[in-house]
């Protein structure tokens, strides 16, 4: 206990006495430079199970946010023990799911390294290297705005980009910052790209460049009607005019072509086919490949688990795996973190969908009407700086075929009036609206409707569902985030 | 009564959930018995000016504003005449911005604006981002919360009027303690979240200026129940109030 007292006084965040001030502390950790690595890697390793061991919170980043700013040489060294490279993957929705489901179909070959709950920061991808592991690989997902610096310093063998839409911009900006961000980032980059041919933006960064592996959706019967609300990159890259769209998949995802210059979805290395999908239970479809093809059974609902799916396959492939193995792993894959998760609650259960942008909250709602809309559901509105602290997305959000169904609505969180105003203006009567800003009461009421053996419908924020989290873990349902392994 | 809505660029200018202005606009004329007549305008259409009551731009991010603005710029005299004429304005953000006599973005490209509002724009260096408070003494005091997002410092002309006083938050350019503009029947402001759904008092006043504008005469709206507008104002005032502006 005494050691944990110690080095917990010497933690940036919390000291306090002036024999351990937080520069007293990094320029210790720093001299740790001219040990072995191993040694090094022991030593900042350390300070997360401390981390742990108080109680503090996951740990998963303190010892990686003291070494990327005490020697970040020491995380590209790191990084080179993978003797079969790193790959990263990005996106504005579904990373986590790609990067799960790629390293399930990955760890066919070998072990694997991987960063889990959600640690997609600078801190805590150097943090995931530093963990002890065999693995000969790594794959890693990135925070979009962290994509920079990350693939500076790690210098991935593949950089794998699933999509971009508009998000929490008070955080990211606008979305060309994103892309012109990106743009840099892979032309400095020696790194084999794997992206999403349907996403404009996207196919343009492997415009002309050898070692490139595109991907997409081929299968119009899957195709929207029309151009969702507020989608954006329905513009030409190369002149600006609006595109002519064969297919329109999600968002701005989908089969087009430029009717003024020409410019046009780039033919697909990697796409997926013959899609049928399965309400909430999952989906079958074919993983189509320039020399063969393989049927994936896969255990996660709708067509942007297709488009992870896919994109998973393709980072893998680009990184050795065969269809053989795609298929084996995307078999095995079951839902990643809070992504249509089902976590059991006494004789009922969760269903939890993630929300955190209109692409993502589009893709959520559309999966869950398909398979049939639920009668009651919780969702939960915070604006923390990880959730965006504006709200004025979920007026973005196509809410209007959920509104639809709902027999009653608990809105909550700490905007939860918001949420009830974007639902009231959607269509549902206010008397059927009940706001409760606290969360665990909010999740009773919706349970004390559900029926035995039955399923909750809650659509959390990110702090919201990491709170969510809490409150199952506490009532026995769910290990702490940091024991959690997808 | 009806209303007719003429939409800006609602395929280019809808970046901060401007459907939700239209959406409350709509709502509130409708529970006063009224209609909403919403027709969406964009690129190449043409407008004629004695056809709407109301005119709405949302915001845009750089790129649909360097589309947008050399299109709404063809519309300058015919939008200055519909002002002229009492019809009403509301732009929000790059709206606003576009709304001025001009806009010089972060790339140092010049755009022309509408000139319907006495003000001018400029790229500055860091964004401005966050809840903002607002109290407009000429209504009375009232208050508006929003949420801003913007590279431009918008500079008012001499005597033109701002929309409110900042009580927490950027404002206009960060630095004058003014927010927004309203000219007549023209009001523009960096204030989205959506703006409306939470301050419903505004979304009235621009309904009876435009209920005016068709009836030539002053309207009452009778008082809806806004238990849960108030709210979500107050929830959001608290919100700038504690972390405006930083």
């Amino acid at each position: 206990m005494q050691s944990i007292t110690r080095a917990r006084n010497g933690l940036p965040a919390r000291s306090a006495s002036p024999g351990a001030s937080p520069a007293h502390t990094l320029a210790l950790v720093g001299s740790l430079r001219s040990l072995l690595l191993p040694a090094e890697a022991a030593a900042f390793r350390t300070l997360g199970t401390i981390s742990r061991a108080t109680g503090r919170g996951g740990g998963t980043t303190l010892p990686g946010k003291l070494l990327w700013r005490v020697d970040r040489g020491a995380i590209a060294a790191i990084a080179r023990r993978f003797t079969n490279g790193v790959a990263l993957v990005s996106a504005t929705n579904g990373k986590t799911t790609t990067a799960a489901m790629a390293t399930d179909i990955l760890e066919q070959l070998g072990p694997v390294l991987a960063n889990p709950g959600g640690a997609n920061l600078t801190s805590g991808v150097s943090s995931s290297l530093l963990a002890p592991s065999r693995a000969t690989r790594a794959v890693l997902e990135v925070d979009e705005a962290a994509l920079p610096p990350i693939a500076d310093a790690v210098v991935p063998r593949v950089i794998c980009l699933g999509n971009l839409f508009r998000d929490q911009l008070d955080r990211y900006g606008e979305l060309e910052h994103v892309a012109n961000r990106w743009k840099r980032v892979v032309e400095a980059s020696t790194a084999t790209l794997v992206v999403n041919a349907d996403d404009p933006r996207l196919a343009a960064l492997a415009r002309g460049r050898e070692r490139a592996v595109l991907f997409g959706v081929d299968d119009p019967r899957h195709a929207l009607p029309g151009l969702q609300h507020a989608v954006d990159s329905v513009y030409c890259t190369s002149c600006g005019t609006p595109y002519a769209y064969t297919a329109i998949y999600s968002g701005h995802l989908g089969d087009y072509a430029c009717p003024n210059c020409g410019e046009a979805r780039p033919p697909l290395d990697i796409a997926a086919c013959e899609i049928e999908l399965r309400g909430l239970e999952g989906s079958s479809f074919t993983i189509r490949t320039h020399a063969d093809d393989v049927r994936v059974e896969l255990a996660v609902p709708g067509l942007y688990n297709v488009y992870n799916a896919v994109a998973a396959a393709a980072l893998a492939i680009a990184s050795g795996a065969t269809l053989a193995n795609v298929a084996a792993g995307l078999s095995r894959f079951t839902a990643a973190w809070g992504r249509f998760e089902r976590i059991p609650i006494g004789d009922r259960q969760a269903l939890i969908l993630l929300i955190k942008n209109p692409a993502g909250a589009n893709e959520a709602v559309r999966t869950l009407v398909s398979g049939g809309a639920p009668r009651t559901a919780v969702i939960a509105l915070n604006d923390e700086i990880a959730d965006g602290r504006d709200v004025s997305w979920i007026w973005d959000v196509d809410f209007e075929p959920l509104a639809e169904h709902l027999d009653h609505l608990v809105a909550t969180g700490t905007r939860a009036e918001e949420l009830a105003l974007r639902f009231a203006h959607g269509g549902l009567d206010r008397a059927r609206i009940t706001v409760e800003h606290d969360l665990e009461l909010a999740f009773d009421r919706g349970l004390a409707e559900t029926a035995s053996g039955g399923e909750l419908v809650v659509m959390p924020t990110y702090t919201a569902m990491l709170e969510l989290r809490g409150l199952a873990a506490k009532r026995g349902g769910l290990p702490a985030y940091w024991e959690a392994t997808t | 009564m009806n209303i007719r809505v003429a939409h800006l660029y609602p395929d280019l200018l809808n970046i901060y959930a401007d459907r939700g202005n239209i959406a409350v606009l709509k709502a509130r004329a409708e529970a006063r018995g009224h209609t909403f007549d919403v027709h969406a305008i964009t690129l190449g259409d043409t407008i004629d000016p004695s056809a709407f009551d109301l005119y709405y731009l949302g915001g845009g991010q750089d790129r649909e504003q360097q589309i947008v603005a050399p299109d709404l710029s063809r519309h300058a005299a015919t939008l200055r005449s519909a002002f002229d004429d009492g019809a009403v304005f509301l732009a929000v953000c790059g709206g606003y911005q576009l709304l001025g006599r001009g806009y010089r973005d972060s790339s140092g490209r010049e755009l022309p604006g509408a000139g319907v509002l006495p003000l001018e724009t400029v790229a500055g260096e860091r964004r401005l981002i966050g809840d903002v408070l607002l109290t407009c003494d000429w209504a009375g005091g009232s208050t508006l919360a929003g949420f801003e997002n913007h590279a431009g410092r918008t500079l008012l002309d001499a005597g033109a009027l701002p929309l409110g006083t900042v009580v927490a938050g950027y404002g206009n350019d960060g630095e004058s303690g003014a927010e927004g503009c309203r000219h007549g029947r023209a009001y523009g402001t960096y204030l989205h979240g959506p703006l409306l759904p939470r301050n419903p008092w505004f979304a009235d006043l621009l309904l009876s200026e435009a209920l005016e504008h068709v009836s030539g005469r002053a309207v009452e709206l009778a008082p809806l129940d806004d238990a849960l507008e108030r709210a979500a104002h107050d929830v959001a005032a608290a919100r700038a109030r504690s972390r405006g502006g930083r």
